[in-house]
């Protein structure tokens, strides 16, 4: 009896160091090409070209400077329209998925049922699938090369409205609706002073994955802009791989990398409890 | 009839519904819904430009869909499902393994906090400039051949960029970093959700870790496995930015890493219309019967769960 305990302990250690042993080579795995980029970003063209080296240079400003100076790269409109277009995509598509999930959650009303399936049923409809036939789209509302159709696009999300309307069913109890429409209170009013903040956790989340999905997007930005000074963060990154690379200043391509990602990463690891939490929640009732 | 006395008496909300759900059904049938039917329309028509001059449109029934299957898109049909498998085998092994760690109540890991956190990262990260870091990462003379070399694992440098299974290999690295955090983080949601006194059952009746990974972990979180299969395999056919970006639209070694929507991509950069929308129908199609196997498995799953529920 003894003995067998003394084999599980042995048999429990040896699980746990297997399990710290794969943690910590998927941790490095992660962690080592951000390692790269941090110490290549803060290096000079000439001290990139002789070889790896896992000290930082001292270059970091003047790469920073150089790619912003770039003429060829309009890297500062990149940063303000890839933001611009984030953060108004954002904030009106998770408007716009509370919004649609409280009409359905509060109300009675005879298409209820057909709203909820018919939105479901197109949540897996893939945005590459419509692309062709939105592009004709808005070629034809003259909105081709301007910020309107890479915000609508996205606009309705019916991912969104699905974690809302879960975070309804079990957050929001009806009878505080109606103890604001016995106070005379408008639906309008009800729905923006008394549900939104108690759904700000929810909308918290959705607001982070909406600007992340946003900020990374490529596909169809690529496909809408095509004005220099219009182009996103992502278009300039896929132009400097079109670029003759050999030619390039390392240092900058580095450093237009880490403008891309590194903001990202800080918000991220900042906020990482309640994004996992988001991801979580999301996927119990998903 | 309850419901019609009841509205007799009170104020009817019921237009308020529809008022509410107007933004988002509005923006849906301009931005997605008649894009979607244009789409399929398009499919039905020759319309290209060749050189200068503009081709169609005109009616041409399906034969774009018979031009398009003898094209290359058996070939980039197999280029995507071998770039998806070469993330996904690694993507599902380890998240399962991490997270059975991650919820097993007599390991106790300390620091999944923080593990998690790490793992997560790559998913945020802009699929675009993550591409152009390993492009410049695993270039001929990059960091990474001069690290093998000066470690003395390589005596001249890989080129990953020429050879076909150093691109796809990179790819499904790529894939595998970005998504095998997220796997992990639904399937330990799954598993905790698993009612505990099963495993503590299990647990006095003597069970060991394996048969209880086995006997119960896996047919408990069957529906949620086949979501997460199925989800990134829909993910999987949509893969464009990360290849997109590291063989500069070209697929390179000889386009075999050029995938479906690189293809699209391309049709709807020259224009070619017909066979843009043609391939969009076919994607369309393939995406649906794969989404409809995962509504049947989580609605067969939920009333499995009702079943279990019942019998208590």
């Amino acid at each position: 009896m003894k003995r067998e305990k003394g084999d599980e302990r042995l048999s429990l250690f040896i699980r746990r160091a297997i399990a710290y042993l794969v943690l910590s080579i998927l941790t490095f795995l992660c962690l080592f090409f951000f390692y790269c980029l941090l110490v290549n970003s803060t290096r000079s063209h000439p001290e990139i070209s002789k070889g790896f080296s896992f000290i930082p240079g001292k270059s970091f400003f003047s790469n920073l400077k150089n790619v912003l100076q770039n003429e060829n790269l309009p890297v500062l409109h990149g940063i303000w329209n890839s933001f611009f277009i984030a953060t108004v995509s954002a904030v009106s598509s998770v408007y716009i998925a509370t919004l649609t999930a409280y009409g359905i959650y509060a109300y009675d009303f005879k298409m209820k049922k057909a709203a909820y399936m018919f939105i479901l049923m197109v949540m897996m409809i893939p945005t590459q699938v419509t692309t062709l036939g939105f592009i004709q789209v808005i070629t034809k509302m003259k909105l081709l090369d301007t910020f309107v159709p890479l915000v609508t696009y996205k606009m309705v999300n019916p991912v969104v409205f699905y974690f809302m309307i879960s975070y309804m069913e079990s957050n929001l109890a009806l009878e505080i609706v109606e103890s604001s429409r016995i106070d005379g209170a408008g639906e309008f009013r009800t729905f923006n002073q008394i549900v939104m903040p108690i759904m700000k956790p929810a909308v918290a989340v959705e607001l982070i994955f909406t600007f992340v999905e946003s900020w990374n997007n490529y596909f169809m930005p690529s496909l809408v802009i095509k004005t220099a000074t219009k182009k996103t963060l992502p278009i300039l990154i896929a132009q400097l791989r079109s670029a003759d690379f050999l030619k390039f200043d390392m240092g900058q391509v580095y450093m237009l990398v880490f403008i891309a990602i590194i903001p990202v990463a800080i918000v991220y690891l900042c906020l990482s409890k309640f994004i996992i939490r988001g991801v979580t929640e999301g996927s119990v009732k998903g | 009839m309850a419901g019609k006395e009841k509205n007799k008496n009170k104020v009817s909300y019921a237009k308020w519904g529809y008022i509410f759900l107007v933004p988002f059904f509005v923006i849906y049938i301009i931005f997605s819904l008649i894009p979607l039917i244009s789409t399929f329309y398009n499919s039905l028509f020759e319309n290209y430009r060749s050189g200068l001059t503009q081709i169609g449109p005109t009616f041409v029934g399906l034969q774009n869909f018979v031009t398009i299957f003898q094209s290359d898109l058996p070939k980039y049909f197999g280029n995507t499902l071998i770039l998806w498998v070469l993330g996904f085998i690694p993507q599902i092994t380890i998240s399962l393994l991490l997270a059975i760690w991650f919820t097993d109540l007599k390991l106790r890991l300390k620091a999944t906090g923080f593990f998690k956190t790490v793992i997560y990262l790559p998913n945020v990260i802009m699929a675009a400039s993550f591409a152009m870091l390993f492009f410049a990462l695993f270039s001929d003379e990059g960091p990474i051949n001069d690290l093998l070399i000066s470690m003395g694992i390589l005596g001249v440098p890989f080129r990953f960029m020429s050879s076909v299974w150093g691109t796809r290999g990179l790819i499904g690295l790529m894939n595998f970093m970005m998504w095998f955090g997220n796997t992990t983080i639904m399937l330990m949601a799954a598993i905790m959700g698993v009612d505990k006194a099963l495993f503590e059952a299990a647990e006095i009746d003597g069970a060991k870790s394996f048969q209880i990974f086995t006997k119960i972990t896996i047919p408990t979180i069957k529906p949620i496995f086949i979501y997460v299969l199925i989800t990134s395999l829909v993910g999987g056919l949509q893969m464009f930015d990360v290849p997109q970006v590291l063989t500069n639209g070209k697929g390179t070694p000889d386009r075999t890493s050029t995938t479906l929507i690189m293809f699209l991509n391309n049709h709807l950069y020259s224009k070619n219309y017909g066979m843009a929308g043609a391939l969009s129908v076919i994607l369309f199609i393939v995406t649906g019967i794969l989404s409809l196997i995962v509504f049947s498995t989580l609605t067969g799953g939920f009333q499995h769960k009702k079943k279990a529920g019942e019998k208590k």
